[in-house]
Protein backbone atom coordinates (compact mmCIF):
# COMPACT_ATOMS: atom_id res chain seq x y z
CA UNK A 1 0.00 0.00 0.00
CA UNK A 2 0.99 3.12 -0.66
CA UNK A 3 3.78 4.89 2.19
CA UNK A 4 4.78 8.37 2.63
CA UNK A 5 3.16 10.29 5.71
CA UNK A 6 2.93 13.13 3.03
CA UNK A 7 0.54 11.56 1.00
CA UNK A 8 -1.24 10.39 4.20
CA UNK A 9 -1.95 13.79 4.81
CA UNK A 10 -2.74 15.65 1.41
CA UNK A 11 -5.22 12.40 0.77
CA UNK A 12 -6.56 12.24 4.51
CA UNK A 13 -7.44 16.22 3.88
CA UNK A 14 -9.07 15.07 0.39
CA UNK A 15 -10.83 12.33 2.34
CA UNK A 16 -11.92 14.78 5.04
CA UNK A 17 -13.30 17.41 3.29
CA UNK A 18 -15.39 14.51 1.70
CA UNK A 19 -16.67 13.67 5.23
CA UNK A 20 -17.45 17.26 6.40
CA UNK A 21 -19.39 17.89 2.79
CA UNK A 22 -21.82 15.07 4.15
CA UNK A 23 -22.31 17.17 7.46
CA UNK A 24 -23.37 20.22 4.46
CA UNK A 25 -25.85 17.94 2.59
CA UNK A 26 -27.39 16.26 5.84
CA UNK A 27 -27.66 18.82 8.69
CA UNK A 28 -29.79 16.79 10.56
CA UNK A 29 -26.79 14.88 12.13
CA UNK A 30 -24.85 18.15 13.00
CA UNK A 31 -28.41 19.34 14.85
CA UNK A 32 -28.26 16.10 16.83
CA UNK A 33 -24.21 15.86 17.31
CA UNK A 34 -24.96 19.27 19.03
CA UNK A 35 -28.03 18.95 21.00
CA UNK A 36 -26.50 16.19 23.13
CA UNK A 37 -23.81 18.21 24.70
CA UNK A 38 -26.20 21.07 25.47
CA UNK A 39 -28.35 18.72 27.25
CA UNK A 40 -25.27 17.01 29.09
CA UNK A 41 -24.86 20.39 30.80
CA UNK A 42 -28.22 21.48 31.22
CA UNK A 43 -29.19 17.95 32.99
CA UNK A 44 -26.21 17.54 35.31
CA UNK A 45 -25.88 20.78 36.50
CA UNK A 46 -29.41 21.11 37.05
CA UNK A 47 -30.86 17.12 38.22
CA UNK A 48 -27.91 16.72 40.20
CA UNK A 49 -26.52 20.21 40.82
CA UNK A 50 -28.30 20.05 43.72
CA UNK A 51 -27.75 16.76 45.21
CA UNK A 52 -23.76 17.24 44.33
CA UNK A 53 -22.03 20.22 45.75
CA UNK A 54 -18.11 19.00 46.21
CA UNK A 55 -16.58 22.42 45.71
CA UNK A 56 -17.81 24.47 48.03
CA UNK A 57 -17.67 28.34 46.56
CA UNK A 58 -17.10 27.22 42.80
CA UNK A 59 -19.90 25.32 42.99
CA UNK A 60 -21.21 22.20 41.29
CA UNK A 61 -21.81 24.14 38.00
CA UNK A 62 -18.27 25.02 37.61
CA UNK A 63 -16.81 21.99 38.70
CA UNK A 64 -19.09 20.15 36.66
CA UNK A 65 -17.91 21.65 33.32
CA UNK A 66 -14.57 20.53 32.98
CA UNK A 67 -15.97 16.59 33.72
CA UNK A 68 -18.58 17.46 30.90
CA UNK A 69 -16.26 18.72 28.29
CA UNK A 70 -13.87 15.35 28.92
CA UNK A 71 -17.24 13.05 29.04
CA UNK A 72 -18.36 14.75 25.93
CA UNK A 73 -15.48 14.89 23.84
CA UNK A 74 -14.61 10.96 24.69
CA UNK A 75 -18.25 9.99 23.74
CA UNK A 76 -17.50 11.73 20.24
CA UNK A 77 -15.07 9.44 19.57
CA UNK A 78 -17.85 6.80 18.97
CA UNK A 79 -18.79 8.68 15.84
CA UNK A 80 -15.33 7.88 14.58
CA UNK A 81 -16.01 4.47 14.93
CA UNK A 82 -19.60 4.52 13.45
CA UNK A 83 -18.46 6.81 10.49
CA UNK A 84 -15.65 3.98 9.45
CA UNK A 85 -18.01 1.03 9.77
CA UNK A 86 -20.49 2.99 7.49
CA UNK A 87 -17.71 3.95 4.97
CA UNK A 88 -16.10 0.09 4.78
CA UNK A 89 -20.29 -1.07 3.73
CA UNK A 90 -20.60 1.44 1.72
CA UNK A 91 -19.49 1.28 -2.31
CA UNK A 92 -17.03 3.69 -2.53
CA UNK A 93 -14.71 1.77 -0.33
CA UNK A 94 -13.77 0.27 -3.00
CA UNK A 95 -13.28 3.25 -5.18
CA UNK A 96 -10.57 4.39 -2.37
CA UNK A 97 -8.80 0.68 -1.91
CA UNK A 98 -8.63 0.44 -5.92
CA UNK A 99 -6.82 4.04 -6.36
CA UNK A 100 -3.27 4.76 -5.63
CA UNK A 101 -3.93 6.72 -2.79
CA UNK A 102 -2.30 6.06 0.87
CA UNK A 103 -3.88 3.18 2.97
CA UNK A 104 -4.08 5.52 6.19
CA UNK A 105 -5.42 8.17 4.39
CA UNK A 106 -9.38 7.03 5.09
CA UNK A 107 -8.65 6.69 8.25
CA UNK A 108 -7.03 9.98 8.98
CA UNK A 109 -9.49 11.87 6.75
CA UNK A 110 -12.43 9.86 9.32
CA UNK A 111 -10.55 11.37 12.26
CA UNK A 112 -9.92 14.75 10.84
CA UNK A 113 -13.10 15.36 10.02
CA UNK A 114 -14.67 14.11 13.42
CA UNK A 115 -12.07 16.65 15.23
CA UNK A 116 -14.21 19.44 13.28
CA UNK A 117 -17.17 17.70 15.36
CA UNK A 118 -15.57 18.18 18.16
CA UNK A 119 -14.37 21.59 17.94
CA UNK A 120 -18.51 22.38 17.20
CA UNK A 121 -19.53 20.53 20.92
CA UNK A 122 -16.75 22.26 22.73
CA UNK A 123 -18.19 25.80 21.15
CA UNK A 124 -21.93 24.94 21.89
CA UNK A 125 -21.00 23.22 25.14
CA UNK A 126 -19.22 26.40 26.61
CA UNK A 127 -21.72 28.65 25.22
CA UNK A 128 -24.01 26.71 27.37
CA UNK A 129 -22.05 26.38 30.29
CA UNK A 130 -21.26 30.36 30.11
CA UNK A 131 -25.11 30.85 30.16
CA UNK A 132 -25.46 28.82 33.16
CA UNK A 133 -23.13 30.81 35.07
CA UNK A 134 -19.47 28.85 34.48
CA UNK A 135 -16.78 31.03 34.30
CA UNK A 136 -12.54 30.86 32.81
CA UNK A 137 -11.14 32.32 35.66
CA UNK A 138 -7.53 32.06 34.00
CA UNK A 139 -6.24 33.66 31.07
CA UNK A 140 -7.19 33.32 27.86
CA UNK A 141 -4.43 31.07 26.56
CA UNK A 142 -4.46 28.57 29.90
CA UNK A 143 -8.41 28.59 28.54
CA UNK A 144 -7.14 27.42 24.72
CA UNK A 145 -4.56 25.23 25.91
CA UNK A 146 -7.31 23.33 27.90
CA UNK A 147 -9.37 23.39 24.95
CA UNK A 148 -6.95 21.89 23.06
CA UNK A 149 -5.76 19.27 25.23
CA UNK A 150 -9.43 18.46 25.18
CA UNK A 151 -9.55 18.39 21.80
CA UNK A 152 -5.49 16.48 21.61
CA UNK A 153 -6.89 13.73 23.61
CA UNK A 154 -10.13 13.27 21.68
CA UNK A 155 -8.29 12.86 18.92
CA UNK A 156 -6.02 10.17 20.20
CA UNK A 157 -9.53 8.26 21.25
CA UNK A 158 -10.70 8.80 17.47
CA UNK A 159 -7.82 6.15 16.82
CA UNK A 160 -9.02 4.11 19.41
CA UNK A 161 -12.73 3.71 17.85
CA UNK A 162 -11.35 3.80 14.94
CA UNK A 163 -9.45 0.33 15.67
CA UNK A 164 -12.87 -0.69 16.52
CA UNK A 165 -15.46 0.65 13.85
CA UNK A 166 -12.85 -1.56 11.44
CA UNK A 167 -13.00 -4.90 13.36
CA UNK A 168 -17.06 -5.04 14.46
CA UNK A 169 -19.59 -6.16 11.11
CA UNK A 170 -22.05 -3.51 11.49
CA UNK A 171 -22.83 0.23 12.51
CA UNK A 172 -25.00 -1.26 14.99
CA UNK A 173 -22.60 -2.96 17.02
CA UNK A 174 -20.01 -0.25 17.27
CA UNK A 175 -22.49 1.74 19.49
CA UNK A 176 -22.36 -1.30 22.06
CA UNK A 177 -18.81 -1.60 22.17
CA UNK A 178 -17.95 1.91 22.75
CA UNK A 179 -20.52 1.80 25.67
CA UNK A 180 -18.10 -0.96 26.92
CA UNK A 181 -15.17 0.96 26.37
CA UNK A 182 -16.12 4.22 27.44
CA UNK A 183 -18.81 4.49 29.82
CA UNK A 184 -16.28 2.72 32.93
CA UNK A 185 -13.40 5.51 31.44
CA UNK A 186 -15.26 8.44 31.78
CA UNK A 187 -17.67 7.40 34.84
CA UNK A 188 -14.51 5.53 36.81
CA UNK A 189 -13.33 9.24 37.00
CA UNK A 190 -13.57 12.62 38.72
CA UNK A 191 -15.69 13.82 35.71
CA UNK A 192 -18.77 14.22 37.36
CA UNK A 193 -17.95 13.41 41.36
CA UNK A 194 -15.00 14.28 43.23
CA UNK A 195 -12.01 12.65 43.20
CA UNK A 196 -12.82 11.92 47.46
CA UNK A 197 -16.10 10.20 47.31
CA UNK A 198 -13.73 7.06 45.91
CA UNK A 199 -12.00 5.16 48.31
CA UNK A 200 -9.40 2.17 48.23
CA UNK A 201 -8.03 0.59 44.98
CA UNK A 202 -10.83 2.58 42.78
CA UNK A 203 -9.43 5.57 44.27
CA UNK A 204 -6.44 4.56 42.57
CA UNK A 205 -8.00 3.60 38.92
CA UNK A 206 -9.39 7.24 39.30
CA UNK A 207 -6.28 8.77 40.08
CA UNK A 208 -4.16 7.33 36.78
CA UNK A 209 -7.45 7.48 34.50
CA UNK A 210 -6.54 9.55 31.78
CA UNK A 211 -9.98 10.95 31.67
CA UNK A 212 -9.62 12.12 35.43
CA UNK A 213 -6.21 13.80 34.41
CA UNK A 214 -7.72 14.99 31.58
CA UNK A 215 -10.81 16.65 33.72
CA UNK A 216 -8.38 17.76 36.56
CA UNK A 217 -6.01 19.40 33.83
CA UNK A 218 -9.08 21.27 32.08
CA UNK A 219 -10.46 22.61 35.70
CA UNK A 220 -6.89 24.07 36.24
CA UNK A 221 -6.75 25.56 33.39
CA UNK A 222 -10.11 26.78 33.44
CA UNK A 223 -9.54 27.94 36.61
CA UNK A 224 -12.04 25.83 38.20
CA UNK A 225 -10.50 24.01 40.77
CA UNK A 226 -11.04 24.79 44.54
CA UNK A 227 -7.97 25.66 46.33
CA UNK A 228 -10.18 24.29 49.97
CA UNK A 229 -10.60 20.55 48.35
CA UNK A 230 -8.09 18.40 49.12
CA UNK A 231 -5.45 17.80 46.50
CA UNK A 232 -4.84 14.24 45.30
CA UNK A 233 -0.73 13.58 45.83
CA UNK A 234 -0.37 10.87 42.74
CA UNK A 235 2.17 12.22 40.29
CA UNK A 236 -0.99 11.85 37.44
CA UNK A 237 -3.24 14.43 39.07
CA UNK A 238 0.05 16.21 40.54
CA UNK A 239 0.79 16.71 36.34
CA UNK A 240 -2.52 16.32 34.60
CA UNK A 241 -1.39 17.97 31.44
CA UNK A 242 1.57 16.19 31.25
CA UNK A 243 0.38 12.58 32.17
CA UNK A 244 -2.60 13.11 29.76
CA UNK A 245 -0.36 14.19 26.82
CA UNK A 246 1.62 10.97 27.42
CA UNK A 247 -1.53 8.73 26.87
CA UNK A 248 -1.84 10.78 23.93
CA UNK A 249 1.56 9.67 22.60
CA UNK A 250 1.07 6.45 23.56
CA UNK A 251 -2.69 5.29 22.20
CA UNK A 252 -1.46 7.33 19.30
CA UNK A 253 1.96 5.37 19.14
CA UNK A 254 0.02 2.08 19.50
CA UNK A 255 -3.56 2.47 17.81
CA UNK A 256 -2.42 4.50 14.67
CA UNK A 257 -0.55 1.33 13.06
CA UNK A 258 -3.25 -0.65 14.58
CA UNK A 259 -5.74 1.10 12.56
CA UNK A 260 -3.68 1.24 9.62
CA UNK A 261 -3.04 -2.52 9.43
CA UNK A 262 -6.55 -3.72 10.19
CA UNK A 263 -7.46 -1.00 7.66
CA UNK A 264 -4.75 -3.03 4.68
CA UNK A 265 -6.32 -6.52 6.13
CA UNK A 266 -9.87 -5.90 6.03
CA UNK A 267 -8.90 -4.48 2.37
CA UNK A 268 -7.39 -7.70 0.75
CA UNK A 269 -9.27 -10.34 2.65
CA UNK B 1 3.35 -3.22 -24.65
CA UNK B 2 1.73 -6.57 -25.70
CA UNK B 3 -0.22 -8.40 -22.68
CA UNK B 4 -1.90 -5.65 -20.77
CA UNK B 5 -3.43 -8.36 -18.59
CA UNK B 6 -1.79 -12.05 -17.29
CA UNK B 7 -3.45 -14.12 -14.95
CA UNK B 8 -1.40 -17.41 -14.49
CA UNK B 9 -3.53 -19.80 -12.35
CA UNK B 10 -5.19 -17.87 -9.79
CA UNK B 11 -6.76 -19.75 -6.62
CA UNK B 12 -9.23 -18.48 -4.02
CA UNK B 13 -10.82 -20.07 -1.26
CA UNK B 14 -13.19 -18.87 0.95
CA UNK B 15 -13.61 -21.45 3.64
CA UNK B 16 -14.79 -24.80 1.51
CA UNK B 17 -15.96 -23.15 -1.26
CA UNK B 18 -13.19 -22.62 -4.08
CA UNK B 19 -14.11 -19.42 -6.05
CA UNK B 20 -11.09 -19.60 -8.25
CA UNK B 21 -9.72 -22.87 -9.29
CA UNK B 22 -6.59 -22.41 -11.50
CA UNK B 23 -7.81 -19.29 -13.75
CA UNK B 24 -5.89 -18.63 -16.44
CA UNK B 25 -6.21 -14.92 -18.47
CA UNK B 26 -4.44 -12.98 -21.28
CA UNK B 27 -5.76 -9.49 -22.48
CA UNK B 28 -3.72 -7.75 -25.32
CA UNK B 29 -3.08 -4.52 -25.89
CA UNK B 30 -6.13 -2.58 -27.18
CA UNK B 31 -8.41 -5.63 -26.84
CA UNK B 32 -11.49 -6.63 -24.78
CA UNK B 33 -11.98 -9.63 -23.02
CA UNK B 34 -15.07 -10.43 -21.40
CA UNK B 35 -15.55 -13.16 -18.62
CA UNK B 36 -18.85 -14.95 -19.29
CA UNK B 37 -20.08 -17.09 -16.31
CA UNK B 38 -23.44 -17.11 -14.04
CA UNK B 39 -23.21 -15.83 -10.62
CA UNK B 40 -20.77 -16.97 -8.49
CA UNK B 41 -18.49 -18.45 -11.30
CA UNK B 42 -16.21 -16.35 -9.56
CA UNK B 43 -15.89 -13.44 -12.11
CA UNK B 44 -15.86 -10.43 -9.10
CA UNK B 45 -13.52 -12.56 -7.38
CA UNK B 46 -10.87 -12.44 -10.52
CA UNK B 47 -11.33 -9.01 -10.91
CA UNK B 48 -11.05 -8.10 -7.55
CA UNK B 49 -7.93 -10.15 -7.61
CA UNK B 50 -6.66 -7.91 -10.64
CA UNK B 51 -7.64 -5.20 -9.07
CA UNK B 52 -5.67 -5.46 -5.82
CA UNK B 53 -8.59 -5.29 -3.77
CA UNK B 54 -8.37 -9.11 -3.05
CA UNK B 55 -5.08 -11.19 -2.10
CA UNK B 56 -5.14 -14.78 -4.01
CA UNK B 57 -4.40 -18.10 -2.28
CA UNK B 58 -2.66 -19.30 -5.17
CA UNK B 59 -1.19 -18.11 -8.50
CA UNK B 60 0.13 -14.84 -9.65
CA UNK B 61 -0.92 -12.05 -11.88
CA UNK B 62 0.43 -9.11 -13.91
CA UNK B 63 -1.47 -5.75 -15.00
CA UNK B 64 0.12 -3.49 -17.69
CA UNK B 65 3.27 -5.54 -16.93
CA UNK B 66 3.01 -4.97 -13.19
CA UNK B 67 2.59 -7.88 -10.64
CA UNK B 68 -0.57 -7.26 -8.27
CA UNK B 69 1.40 -8.94 -5.42
CA UNK B 70 4.66 -6.84 -5.47
CA UNK B 71 3.87 -3.63 -6.21
CA UNK B 72 -0.08 -3.35 -5.97
CA UNK B 73 0.37 0.87 -5.77
CA UNK B 74 1.92 0.75 -9.43
CA UNK B 75 -1.37 -1.87 -10.51
CA UNK B 76 -3.86 0.77 -8.98
CA UNK B 77 -1.92 3.53 -10.87
CA UNK B 78 -2.59 1.91 -13.93
CA UNK B 79 -6.33 0.61 -14.01
CA UNK B 80 -9.68 2.20 -13.71
CA UNK B 81 -12.30 -0.11 -11.67
CA UNK B 82 -15.89 0.38 -11.68
CA UNK B 83 -17.56 -2.22 -9.93
CA UNK B 84 -21.23 -4.14 -10.08
CA UNK B 85 -22.02 -1.90 -6.94
CA UNK B 86 -21.62 1.71 -8.40
CA UNK B 87 -18.39 3.17 -5.99
CA UNK B 88 -19.80 6.74 -5.77
CA UNK B 89 -20.31 8.82 -2.65
CA UNK B 90 -24.16 9.03 -2.16
CA UNK B 91 -23.88 12.39 -0.39
CA UNK B 92 -21.31 14.43 -2.86
CA UNK B 93 -22.47 15.59 -6.44
CA UNK B 94 -21.17 13.96 -9.24
CA UNK B 95 -18.57 16.54 -10.33
CA UNK B 96 -17.17 16.41 -6.18
CA UNK B 97 -16.97 12.45 -6.64
CA UNK B 98 -14.85 12.78 -9.87
CA UNK B 99 -12.64 15.97 -8.29
CA UNK B 100 -12.18 13.68 -5.36
CA UNK B 101 -11.07 10.56 -7.20
CA UNK B 102 -8.97 12.74 -9.25
CA UNK B 103 -7.26 14.29 -6.33
CA UNK B 104 -6.28 10.79 -4.52
CA UNK B 105 -5.03 9.74 -8.06
CA UNK B 106 -2.76 12.84 -7.66
CA UNK B 107 -3.69 14.67 -10.63
CA UNK B 108 -3.73 17.72 -9.08
CA UNK B 109 -6.01 20.41 -8.18
CA UNK B 110 -6.34 22.01 -11.69
CA UNK B 111 -6.16 18.92 -13.78
CA UNK B 112 -8.36 17.16 -11.47
CA UNK B 113 -11.05 19.97 -12.03
CA UNK B 114 -11.15 19.97 -15.51
CA UNK B 115 -11.28 16.12 -16.27
CA UNK B 116 -14.47 16.09 -13.51
CA UNK B 117 -15.93 18.70 -15.81
CA UNK B 118 -14.95 16.62 -19.21
CA UNK B 119 -16.15 13.65 -17.99
CA UNK B 120 -19.49 14.91 -16.62
CA UNK B 121 -19.90 16.47 -20.46
CA UNK B 122 -18.96 13.11 -21.99
CA UNK B 123 -21.16 10.84 -20.21
CA UNK B 124 -24.13 13.07 -20.34
CA UNK B 125 -24.23 13.74 -16.74
CA UNK B 126 -23.23 17.85 -17.23
CA UNK B 127 -26.86 18.82 -15.94
CA UNK B 128 -26.74 16.48 -12.99
CA UNK B 129 -23.22 17.38 -12.32
CA UNK B 130 -24.08 19.80 -9.09
CA UNK B 131 -26.44 17.68 -7.36
CA UNK B 132 -25.74 14.96 -4.60
CA UNK B 133 -25.26 11.90 -6.41
CA UNK B 134 -28.16 10.23 -4.08
CA UNK B 135 -30.82 11.59 -6.37
CA UNK B 136 -29.26 9.93 -9.46
CA UNK B 137 -31.28 6.97 -11.31
CA UNK B 138 -29.27 3.98 -11.22
CA UNK B 139 -28.23 4.54 -14.87
CA UNK B 140 -26.94 7.70 -13.93
CA UNK B 141 -25.14 6.58 -11.02
CA UNK B 142 -23.23 3.60 -13.32
CA UNK B 143 -22.31 5.76 -15.50
CA UNK B 144 -20.89 8.39 -12.52
CA UNK B 145 -18.64 5.24 -11.70
CA UNK B 146 -17.26 3.96 -14.98
CA UNK B 147 -16.12 8.34 -15.75
CA UNK B 148 -14.67 7.95 -11.82
CA UNK B 149 -12.59 4.86 -13.48
CA UNK B 150 -11.60 7.13 -16.34
CA UNK B 151 -10.67 9.93 -14.62
CA UNK B 152 -6.70 9.78 -14.72
CA UNK B 153 -7.22 7.54 -17.89
CA UNK B 154 -5.69 4.24 -17.10
CA UNK B 155 -4.24 1.76 -19.73
CA UNK B 156 -6.27 -0.61 -18.20
CA UNK B 157 -9.61 -1.02 -17.29
CA UNK B 158 -11.60 -3.51 -15.61
CA UNK B 159 -15.34 -3.37 -15.47
CA UNK B 160 -17.36 -5.82 -12.94
CA UNK B 161 -21.15 -6.39 -14.62
CA UNK B 162 -21.19 -3.04 -15.93
CA UNK B 163 -25.01 -3.60 -17.20
CA UNK B 164 -26.14 -5.79 -14.52
CA UNK B 165 -30.00 -4.28 -13.12
CA UNK B 166 -29.88 -1.70 -15.91
CA UNK B 167 -32.94 -1.17 -18.42
CA UNK B 168 -32.64 -1.43 -21.03
CA UNK B 169 -32.03 1.86 -22.73
CA UNK B 170 -29.64 2.42 -19.53
CA UNK B 171 -27.58 -0.27 -20.88
CA UNK B 172 -27.68 0.05 -24.56
CA UNK B 173 -26.63 3.78 -23.57
CA UNK B 174 -23.40 1.77 -21.37
CA UNK B 175 -22.73 -0.53 -24.60
CA UNK B 176 -22.09 2.88 -26.26
CA UNK B 177 -19.91 4.67 -24.04
CA UNK B 178 -18.05 1.25 -23.59
CA UNK B 179 -17.80 0.91 -27.33
CA UNK B 180 -16.31 4.41 -27.43
CA UNK B 181 -13.87 3.20 -24.86
CA UNK B 182 -12.29 0.46 -26.77
CA UNK B 183 -12.32 2.57 -29.82
CA UNK B 184 -9.70 5.12 -28.42
CA UNK B 185 -7.47 1.86 -28.02
CA UNK B 186 -8.53 1.12 -24.11
CA UNK B 187 -7.19 -2.78 -23.18
CA UNK B 188 -10.34 -3.87 -21.36
CA UNK B 189 -11.45 -6.75 -18.97
CA UNK B 190 -14.90 -6.83 -18.49
CA UNK B 191 -17.11 -9.03 -16.56
CA UNK B 192 -20.57 -10.22 -17.61
CA UNK B 193 -23.71 -12.91 -17.14
CA UNK B 194 -25.23 -11.45 -20.83
CA UNK B 195 -23.97 -13.52 -24.03
CA UNK B 196 -25.34 -10.98 -25.90
CA UNK B 197 -23.34 -8.59 -24.09
CA UNK B 198 -19.73 -10.54 -24.58
CA UNK B 199 -20.99 -10.80 -28.00
CA UNK B 200 -21.44 -6.90 -28.45
CA UNK B 201 -18.18 -5.65 -26.63
CA UNK B 202 -15.39 -8.23 -26.63
CA UNK B 203 -13.10 -9.76 -29.18
CA UNK B 204 -12.28 -12.66 -26.84
CA UNK B 205 -14.65 -14.52 -24.26
CA UNK B 206 -13.66 -16.27 -21.44
CA UNK B 207 -16.33 -18.94 -20.25
CA UNK B 208 -16.24 -19.29 -16.62
CA UNK B 209 -17.70 -21.96 -14.27
CA UNK B 210 -16.99 -23.08 -10.48
CA UNK B 211 -13.46 -20.74 -10.67
CA UNK B 212 -12.18 -22.80 -13.96
CA UNK B 213 -12.21 -21.42 -17.71
CA UNK B 214 -14.59 -23.94 -19.55
CA UNK B 215 -14.04 -22.34 -23.01
CA UNK B 216 -12.39 -19.50 -24.62
CA UNK B 217 -12.86 -17.97 -28.10
CA UNK B 218 -14.32 -15.55 -30.21
CA UNK B 219 -17.92 -15.01 -30.04
CA UNK B 220 -18.60 -16.54 -33.38
CA UNK B 221 -16.28 -19.55 -32.17
CA UNK B 222 -18.28 -19.97 -28.76
CA UNK B 223 -21.44 -19.55 -31.18
CA UNK B 224 -20.70 -22.40 -33.36
CA UNK B 225 -20.16 -24.80 -30.24
CA UNK B 226 -23.32 -23.22 -29.32
CA UNK B 227 -25.38 -22.93 -32.46
CA UNK B 228 -26.80 -20.07 -33.52
CA UNK B 229 -30.48 -18.81 -32.71
CA UNK B 230 -32.88 -20.70 -31.17
CA UNK B 231 -36.47 -21.51 -33.01
CA UNK B 232 -38.85 -21.74 -29.63
CA UNK B 233 -42.11 -23.45 -30.59
CA UNK B 234 -45.01 -24.06 -28.28
CA UNK B 235 -47.37 -26.41 -29.75
CA UNK B 236 -51.31 -26.31 -29.81
CA UNK B 237 -51.47 -30.25 -29.19
CA UNK B 238 -49.36 -31.68 -27.10
CA UNK B 239 -50.69 -35.05 -29.99
CA UNK B 240 -48.32 -33.03 -32.52
CA UNK B 241 -45.20 -33.32 -30.41
CA UNK B 242 -43.46 -36.15 -32.99
CA UNK B 243 -44.35 -34.50 -35.82
CA UNK B 244 -43.14 -31.01 -34.99
CA UNK B 245 -39.57 -32.57 -33.51
CA UNK B 246 -39.09 -34.41 -36.96
CA UNK B 247 -39.39 -31.05 -38.61
CA UNK B 248 -37.32 -29.17 -36.49
CA UNK B 249 -34.74 -32.06 -36.51
CA UNK B 250 -34.04 -31.81 -40.22
CA UNK B 251 -32.73 -27.86 -39.60
CA UNK B 252 -31.69 -27.92 -36.11
CA UNK B 253 -27.69 -28.06 -34.92
CA UNK B 254 -27.92 -31.06 -32.35
CA UNK B 255 -30.99 -31.98 -30.68
CA UNK B 256 -33.98 -30.90 -30.33
CA UNK B 257 -34.94 -29.95 -27.00
CA UNK B 258 -38.25 -30.39 -25.29
CA UNK B 259 -39.59 -29.40 -21.92
CA UNK B 260 -41.26 -31.82 -18.87
CA UNK B 261 -44.75 -31.90 -20.46
CA UNK B 262 -43.64 -31.23 -24.18
CA UNK B 263 -45.07 -28.90 -25.59
CA UNK B 264 -42.32 -26.24 -25.78
CA UNK B 265 -39.67 -27.16 -28.15
CA UNK B 266 -36.30 -25.66 -28.82
CA UNK B 267 -33.84 -26.09 -31.16
CA UNK B 268 -30.96 -24.66 -32.06
CA UNK B 269 -30.31 -23.44 -35.80
CA UNK B 270 -27.96 -21.73 -38.19
CA UNK B 271 -29.95 -20.63 -40.62
CA UNK B 272 -31.87 -17.64 -38.42
CA UNK B 273 -34.83 -16.28 -40.38
CA UNK B 274 -35.09 -18.66 -43.55
CA UNK B 275 -34.91 -21.72 -41.13
CA UNK B 276 -37.51 -20.47 -39.36
CA UNK B 277 -39.62 -19.33 -42.70
CA UNK B 278 -38.82 -23.02 -43.71
CA UNK B 279 -39.86 -24.75 -40.44
CA UNK B 280 -43.23 -22.51 -40.23
CA UNK B 281 -43.48 -23.48 -44.11
CA UNK B 282 -43.56 -27.49 -43.18
CA UNK B 283 -45.69 -27.15 -40.32
CA UNK B 284 -48.16 -25.73 -42.62
CA UNK B 285 -47.96 -28.55 -44.41
CA UNK B 286 -48.34 -30.79 -41.63
CA UNK B 287 -51.27 -29.14 -39.98
CA UNK B 288 -49.40 -28.68 -36.99
CA UNK B 289 -50.89 -25.52 -35.11
CA UNK B 290 -48.81 -23.53 -32.92
CA UNK B 291 -49.37 -21.36 -29.98
CA UNK B 292 -46.20 -19.29 -30.68
CA UNK B 293 -43.23 -19.79 -32.71
CA UNK B 294 -40.11 -17.38 -32.51
CA UNK B 295 -36.16 -16.79 -33.10
CA UNK B 296 -34.45 -15.59 -30.22
CA UNK B 297 -30.76 -15.53 -29.80
CA UNK B 298 -28.64 -17.65 -27.45
CA UNK B 299 -28.36 -16.98 -24.08
CA UNK B 300 -25.57 -17.87 -21.47
CA UNK B 301 -27.95 -20.30 -20.82
CA UNK B 302 -27.69 -21.96 -24.23
CA UNK B 303 -24.12 -22.16 -24.23
CA UNK B 304 -23.59 -23.98 -20.33
CA UNK B 305 -26.33 -26.15 -21.52
CA UNK B 306 -23.91 -26.83 -24.76
CA UNK B 307 -20.70 -26.48 -22.53
CA UNK B 308 -21.95 -28.67 -19.44
CA UNK B 309 -24.80 -30.15 -20.31
CA UNK B 310 -26.84 -28.56 -17.09
CA UNK B 311 -28.52 -25.21 -17.15
CA UNK B 312 -27.23 -22.09 -14.99
CA UNK B 313 -30.09 -21.85 -13.14
CA UNK B 314 -29.27 -25.34 -10.88
CA UNK B 315 -26.35 -23.46 -9.31
CA UNK B 316 -28.63 -20.40 -8.37
CA UNK B 317 -28.70 -21.57 -4.61
CA UNK B 318 -24.30 -22.08 -3.96
CA UNK B 319 -24.34 -19.41 -6.47
CA UNK B 320 -25.79 -16.98 -4.19
CA UNK B 321 -23.82 -17.85 -0.97
CA UNK B 322 -20.80 -17.75 -3.17
CA UNK B 323 -21.21 -14.24 -4.10
CA UNK B 324 -22.61 -13.14 -0.64
CA UNK B 325 -19.25 -14.02 0.68
CA UNK B 326 -17.03 -12.57 -2.06
CA UNK B 327 -19.10 -8.93 -1.15
CA UNK B 328 -18.01 -9.03 2.57
CA UNK B 329 -15.99 -6.20 2.57
CA UNK B 330 -14.08 -7.33 6.06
Amino acid sequence: MSAGPARAVTDGWIVAKRNLIKIKRVPEVLVFVLISPIMFVLLFAYVFGGAINPAGSVGYKEFLIGGIFAQTVVFGATFTGAGLAEDMQKGIIDRFRSLPMSSAAVLVGRTTSDVVYNILSLIIMALTGLLIGWRIREGVLDAAAGFLLLLVFAYAISWVMAWVGLLVPSVEVIQNASFIVIMPLTFVSNAFVPLESFSGALRHVVEWNPVSTLTQAARELFGNTDPRLPVSDAWSMQHPALYTLLWVVLILAVFVPLSVRQYQLSSSR
Amino acid sequence: MGEMIRATGLVKRYQKVEALAGLDLSVQEGRVLALLGPNGAGKTTAVRILSTLLKPDGGSAQVAGVDVAADPDGVRARIGLSGQYAAVDEYLTGYENLEMVGRLYGLGKQRSRERARELLERFDLAGAGDRPSKTYSGGMRRRLDLAGALVAEPPVLILDEPTTGLDVRSRQQMWGVIRELVSSGATLLLTTQYLEEADRLADEIVVIDHGRAIARGTADELKSQTGGERIEVVLTDVADRVAATAVLQAVAVGEVQADDNGRALTAAVDGGARALSGVLARFADDDIDVLDIGLRRPTLDDVFLSLTGRATADEASDAAATETTEEVPA
